[in-house]
């Protein structure tokens, strides 16, 4: 005999998937140029990434104080 | 005896930094093991309290962000295998742990990669510290072997999915009398057995390197051509 609370769960979980902000019921977005095709999910993720890169390198750090050419560790 | 310190106080307690030992113990392994690793690993290089200057720059925190991640990736991965599928795929409760397990999986590639990209313009396997940036390789490739394995391991559709794809591939390389995707007890067991146990000795060891050759400097200052020449500063 099926419990009712998990025959519930179950179709919620098959289902009733609470609603994303991007809709993910339809083929994904592509960039295709020549050879190189990539998801435009992943060309957001690298993107991000080298941004963040620069941002490391060109963002002063904040409250750093010299004492004697050392920084709290 | 008065002038002794042990017996003149009982609350005396042996420095953790003494690795003498009795002299008539030296040559014990022991004795010789604790020699080795205190001077390997002396207590201040550990866990010093104080970077060089040049450690502060946003570019240096992503190391300790990647360690940070794997932290979380590997807790909720410990609740996911105490809960089991049934619990992640159904529950509230096991959604929100599972999509935790996913993000802070995101989260220590995206760090980890700018991780990487800082060490390889900073020249980090200079001074003597090639073992430190090799292990760091060989620990983003184990990476990626548990990342992958976890995808076979969802029990869903995606799962089945990615693991009839990847069969090709493995076959194609003649591994996969070895590295079956299609059995799933065997993906299940690397992903949450032999893998995290790899990734997490390699972490421990490239953390211990970066204690015992420190962090690596920026590269020296270039002079404009034509310039004098200042003691410190390449031309």
């Amino acid at each position: 005999m099926i419990h009712l609370g998990t025959l519930h769960a179950t179709l919620v979980a098959l289902g009733g998937a609470p609603k994303s902000i991007v809709n993910l019921d339809r083929p994904g977005h592509y960039v295709h140029w020549h050879f190189i095709q990539i998801s435009v999910a992943n060309l957001i993720v690298i993107a991000s990434m080298v941004a963040v890169f620069l941002l490391a390198i060109l963002v002063p750090f904040p409250g750093h104080r010299s004492k004697g050419g050392q920084t709290d560790g | 005896m008065a002038d002794d310190p042990v017996a003149a106080d009982d609350d005396f307690v042996e420095p953790v930094t003494k690795t003498t030992g009795d002299p008539a113990d030296a040559k014990m392994w022991t004795a010789r093991l604790r020699r080795r690793i205190v001077q390997a690993f002396p207590p201040d290089r550990l866990l010093p309290d104080r970077q060089p200057a040049y450690v502060a720059s946003w570019i240096y925190v992503f190391g300790v962000a990647t360690v940070a991640a794997l932290v979380v990736v590997i807790v909720t991965g410990c609740i996911l295998a105490i809960k089991g599928p049934q619990w992640w795929h159904v529950s509230t409760v096991g959604h929100f742990v599972n999509s935790c397990h996913l993000w802070s999986v995101e989260l220590f590639f995206f760090a980890m990669v700018i991780h990487l990209w800082g060490k390889f313009f900073m020249g980090a396997w200079r001074g003597r510290r090639a073992m430190t940036w090799i292990i760091g390789g060989v620990t983003f490739l184990g990476s990626i072997v548990t990342a992958f394995t976890g995808y076979i391991s969802q029990t869903n559709f995606d799962s089945q999915w990615i693991s009839t794809q990847a069969k090709d591939g493995i076959n194609a390389t003649g591994g996969g009398a070895l590295f079956d995707v299609l059995n799933f007890g065997q993906m299940l067991m690397w992903h949450i057995t032999l893998m995290p146990i790899v990734v997490v000795l390699l972490t421990a060891w490239h953390v211990l390197l970066v204690r015992r050759r420190g962090v690596v400097p920026p590269y020296p200052a270039r002079a404009p051509r034509g310039a004098t020449p200042m003691p410190g500063v390449a031309q």
